[in-house]
Parts: C-alpha cells; structure tokens; sequence
C-alpha cells in the first residue's frame, strides 16, 4: 500500500504497478495506486463512458481523496476486498500502511457508512465490512521490532484495532531479534570477561579489546530488546480486548550483507518454519491477511 | 573544524531548526536534546515544538502533559539532572485540531464564518486529514512562534510522514488547492452545475458514486472555507518563505541502516535542490568505528582458534570460573564478532554516502538502554555537542 520501490526491490524486479506482475511461480505482486483502484472501479461498477472526458484524473484526484473523508482509504481497501471477493487468488498479503494509518484504512468502510447517507459507495461498504470483519477471511499480522516505540505502538495498534474496527489481529511478528547466544551460566562469565581483558590481549593482540565490546554491547542490545517483548507479552496477556492465544512469532536479526529476495528468502524459510500449518487450527487459516506494520521490520523495509 | 563544532555553530547562529526524517530513527528525542544542548551553550530562549503521541517525552522531561501553549522546564530539573543550562528551555506539542481551530479563527471574515466552520460535520474529519494537515501545522505554529519574538530558537520536530518532502510541499499545497479547479466545481452553486461544461462529467460520476447529498455537505464546507481564502493563502506564502530563510537549518536524523539512510539522502538532495539550508546530517544509534577495524577481526579469528586452549585455563584461573563455561564464552565471542562487523562494514559505507551530501554529519553512538528521563536527554545533547 505504502509504495516506495521496497516491495520490488525485494523480489528483485524493476518496477511494480497496479497491474498484478508474477514474480515467482504462483505468486504476483502489485503496489496500489487509488487513481487505478478509481479507474477501475468506475470501469467495474459505476458503467460510466465518460473516463476520457474527465480528464486528467491525477491532478484533482489526490485533492478529492485528500478533502472527502475516507475516500483514498476506501479505494485501497476496496480494491483488496474485490480481490478477496471475486477470489482471484488463494491467499492476499497486504503489506498495510504503518501502524498510525492502518487503522483508518480498514476503518474506512465503517466512516463512509456513517457519513455517506445514500449512492453507490455507501451500497458497497457493507460486503466489504463481511469480509473485513470475518475472521476466518482477514486477520491482521502486526509487525514490531524489539525496540521501544515499535512496542509500544503495536499495543496501542491490537488495541484500536478492536475499539475501533471489525477486523480481527491474527498474530504478532517481531521481527529482527537478537538470539540468545549465552546460557545462564555463561551470562554471568560472558559479563565479566573484560576483566580477563590482558590475557586477551596478550593471547591474540589488542584487538580482543574491541571484539569483547562487541560482545557485550550486542548482549546489553539483546537484553533491552527482550525486555520490551516481555512488555508486550505482559500487554497481550492484560489486554481483554485481544485474543487469549495470539501467537508472537520471532524472526531473527538477520547478519546479512545481503537485502532483497535473499533475505526475503530467510525470512520466509523462518516464518515458513514458526508457521507450521500442521499446528494451526481451523481458526488461523485465512483467505486474507493484513500486514499492520510498525514503523520497521517490515521485510522490505531492510 | 570538527562536525559537533558546526553543530554548536547551527544552534548559535539560526533561528528556526527543524527537525526531519523517517520514522522510528529518534527524530523526538534527538529534537528535546537538541533543545537542551543549546539551552547548555547559550543564554536566551530556547522552544522545541514536538510531535510526540506517545506523549514519551513529556515524562522524560519530568512533565505530566504539555499542549499547544509552551511550558518551561523547571530549571531546578536540569540541575537533578545533572545539565547545567544557561538558558531557557520550552517546550510545546503540536496538537493538529487545535491549531486548525486556531487558523479558522483567525483567518474567518466573521464570526459567523468562523462558528459555522467549527460546527461544520465534515471540518473534523476533514482537517484531520487534508492535504497533509499534520505538516502543514506545523510550519504554521513554527512561523507563529517565530513571529512572536519570544523564543531565539525554535526547533520542530517534524511529523513522520511517509514522503519526506510532503512537509516541504505542504505551504504550496495549501496554495495550489485555493487555486485548484477542483475547489472552484465543489463551490459552484448546486443548480448552475449541470450547465457547465467542464465539470458536468465530473458531477455526474461523483453524485453517483457519492451521493449528491454527500456531494452537498462537502460543498457546503468548502464554500465556507473559501471565504478564508485570503488569508490561508497570504499564511501559507508567508510559511513558505520561512522555509527557504537563511535563519532557518534543517537537520535531517537516521540511523546508518538501508532504508532510513536511503530515506535521508533523498531528502538531504531535496533540500539542497530546492536552495534550503541542510544545517547538519545527525546518524543516531550508530555502531563504534573501531569494530570495523581489521586488526580487531583478526583478534576475532585468533581467539576462536585459542579458545579451548591454554588462554581459556588462564581466563578460568582469574575469574574464578569452569573452566569449559569460559572456553565456551570466548568461543562464542569471537565467532559473533563476525556478524556486528558485518553490520559496523555496511555502517561505514553509509556514513561516507552520507558525508558526501553535508561537512556537518554527527554520529550518535548507540545508548545502552532507553532514554527515560533528562539526565538520560543531557547525555545524548552532550553526545551532539561533542560528537564522536
């Protein structure tokens, strides 16, 4: 939704458009533009052959979706659920706006109803709210990093997600978190181990100074990363208004030189291995998912 | 002269620094220290107008909330906390639907203008999201708190917003959309609509898809806001030129990773294509230098080859540890070097990028911890006044 050239640079394309481009085999890709989502739907829907006529539609299309209310929103959202509708694909991930913003963009259906008292747009916000609503078609994955904002919008995010929308959250990923590399025991020795420095030093040189440091600010890193998921566990768990079982699925820091489709490909071989479908019910299956992203991790933000 | 030098020299020698860049890089926190490094430097005034929902900063300032008006940080505070400041520190936030309120008051012909506006359905809704409202505002109360002579320097941080360039366009926008075709068909009286020519088309397809009553509240609305016209526009010229004012710096954050520095580049070019003054680049969180030095890997590959050797009985010895616990840790240390120089490599080849586009590029080093209060703000403003 949020087109920036990261979705085809992850798949290591040159360029996506409103229309769908396969980039692997079973699998298309397509950035939204709500001046095509307008086109096509005038094209679809209000039968109209005046197109030609009305000009130029980018000039005064960005003011009218900037000045009515949930019009921008609606045609991306109506787009996606006329996708899941006329059931073109088996399965369609949405790489949402960031956390501020998603809400509004599924919320739209709802602001239109309530605004737009009669025409042919109100008539098309209630089967876009059954598909939005029905958890068994569209779940919301939101996405955070063990960082503090992040975290803290992403409980903010499940929580007006409920109050605020139909829609249901599928889970949590949080993405780029650091392993655990010292057990316990070692904790204790890795956390002393500058004391040790000259022997370091004398055995392999200086440098043993600054691959200690390393060390230990990567586990000090570490360590405030998995305090703010404890936070966020201890949220989910207080929060009545989130599903008792929502699962926190990790993906971890990726030490790759590497960005696009390589990483694209470990992260998907993680979450392929974290989503083991044998282990999902009936409940966690889903026609469509949205991705509610945090500012990052979001896998093309890398 | 050194980069943290020009950095002092920024917050000395302008009136207006704003604060830019993608989201999730620091940009509130680096704004507040910012703020308290030039309150430590010089006497006078100094006001940090800030974006912050999760309102984080106000209690890390030691303030239970803080609004539109400005406050001033109790300077008893700073002393706890250990931050000499010679000068003042305010702060505000930015607060959009006060603000739009504001303007409609001031710029409404009459009191009937401004309570029909206030009271309209639609306004809400509408400024909360209209042509880039969030930025807008902000340029607005900085050309406000500029022109109140009260404050030496203002610094904003500005909204996050998903093109970095919206908060430049955002004075034009508000422009152009006075002058736009499409305020002129919202406003046409509902009869004569279907006469003219040009937007007949247009009419047919939106009371269709939007109903026309719908269509009418919108009208409505807009044929009230073009009575302000006027002065929006003269506000929005005025805001513009406080842009491009050589009182005004920009200081654009990111971290040294792909996406938010490819972010800053972009908007540093930007800045200098549209003649506005790039004060300073500032790369938060970023990685010591030293780790990617090769010496240090070679240690790296040295100590895990010795690591189940005589060193780690020597290490076991002094420590006081199990000797297969520690032969395990410094094996374990030196294999994850390799993967924080990794990192520290691509950092570097960033940071040159970045030094291309400005003399004056800060790094911040990477804080142990979260910043929770104003000692924690004061050591980061110490970071960028001394750099590193």
């Amino acid at each position: 939704m949020d087109a920036k050239g990261a979705l085809a640079n992850a798949f290591d394309v040159v360029e996506l458009g409103f229309e769908p481009t396969p980039v692997a085999a079973n699998l298309f890709a397509m950035t939204m533009s709500t001046e095509d989502s307008l086109r096509e739907y005038l094209r679809l829907f209000v039968k109209i052959p005046l197109l030609g006529r009305i000009g130029p539609l980018a000039s005064t299309f960005d003011f009218v979706a900037d000045a009515a209310p949930g019009v921008k929103e609606i045609l991306g959202v109506g787009k996606l659920c006329y996708e899941v509708r006329e059931q073109h694909y088996d399965l369609i991930v949405v790489d949402a706006e960031a956390s501020g913003h998603i809400v509004s963009q599924i919320g739209a259906p709802k602001v239109i109803a309530d605004l737009v008292q009669v025409g042919l747009v109100r008539d098309q916000t209630q089967w876009m709210l059954d598909i939005l609503d029905d958890p068994a078609r569209t779940g919301v994955a939101v996405v955070t990093t063990p960082e503090e904002m992040p975290v803290t919008e992403t409980i903010e995010l499940l929580g007006r997600l409920r109050t605020e929308t139909g829609a249901h959250a599928a889970g949590v990923i949080a993405n780029r978190v650091l392993p655990l590399v010292f057990n316990r025991r070692e904790q204790r020795v890795a956390a002393r181990l500058d004391e040790a420095l000259p022997l370091l030093v004398d055995a392999v040189g200086p440098g043993a100074a600054t691959v200690v440091e390393a060390a230990r600010m990567t586990e000090a890193r570490r360590r405030t990363g998995a305090g703010h998921l404890d936070r966020l566990r201890a949220a989910l768990e207080r929060d009545d208004h989130v599903r008792d079982d929502l699962p926190i699925v990790v993906v971890p820091e990726l030490f790759t030189r590497a960005s696009g489709p390589r990483v694209v490909s470990l992260v998907a071989d993680t979450l392929d291995d974290e989503l083991d479908p044998d282990t999902l019910d009936e409940r966690h299956r889903r026609d469509g998912s949205t991705d509610g992203g945090g500012r990052s991790g979001k896998v093309g933000d890398r | 002269m050194s980069a943290a030098g020009d950095l002092d020299h920024l917050l000395a020698g302008r009136e207006m620094v704003l604060v830019a860049g993608s989201g999730g890089v620091g940009k509130t926190t680096i704004a507040a220290a910012l703020g308290i490094a030039a309150a430590t430097r010089h006497r006078g005034r100094t006001l940090v107008l800030t974006v912050d929902p999760a309102r984080r900063l106000a209690s890390a300032l030691g303030l239970d909330e803080f609004g539109n008006t400005p406050v001033r940080i109790d300077p008893e505070a700073f002393a706890e906390a250990g931050v000499v400041a010679r000068g003042e520190l305010w702060v505000a936030m930015l607060d959009t639907k006060a603000g739009w309120d504001e303007l409609i008051t001031r710029h409404a012909p009459d009191a009937q203008v401004r309570d029909a506006v206030l009271a309209n359905p639609l306004y809400e809704n509408i400024t909360s999201r209209f042509v880039h409202s969030h930025e807008y505002l902000a340029m607005e109360q900085l050309h406000d708190l500029h022109a109140s002579g009260e404050f030496d320097l203002v610094i904003v941080d500005t909204p996050p917003s998903r093109n970095a360039l919206s908060i430049l366009d955002a004075p034009s926008r508000m422009v152009e959309f006075f002058g736009s075709r499409l305020l002129r068909w919202l406003t046409v009286p509902y009869r004569s609509r279907l006469f003219t020519v040009a937007s007949r088309p247009f009419y047919q397809v939106a009371d269709r898809v939007l109903g026309s009553r719908f269509l009418q509240d919108i009208a409505d609305f807009f044929v009230l806001f073009q009575a302000m016209e006027g002065g929006f526009v003269r506000r929005a010229r005025e805001v513009e030129a406080l842009l491009g004012d050589p009182r005004t710096a920009f200081v654009v954050i990111t971290t040294l990773e792909t996406a938010p520095s490819h972010e800053a580049r972009f908007l540093a070019r930007a800045l200098l294509d549209r003649g506005m003054s790039l004060g300073a680049v500032i790369a938060n969180r970023v990685l010591p230098e030293s780790l990617a030095d090769p010496a240090a890997a070679d240690a790296a590959v040295a100590l895990a080859e010795s690591a189940d050797g005589e060193l780690a009985d020597a290490v076991a010895q002094q420590l006081g540890a199990p000797r297969q616990v520690v032969a395990s840790v410094i094996e374990q240390v030196a294999e994850g070097f390799d993967d924080v120089a990794l990192v520290a490599a691509g950092e570097s080849d960033r940071r040159a990028e970045l030094a291309a586009l400005t003399p004056t590029l800060v790094t911040v080093p990477w804080l142990e911890g979260d910043i929770h209060d104003l000692s924690g703000l004061g050591e980061l403003a110490a970071h960028l006044r001394d750099g590193s």
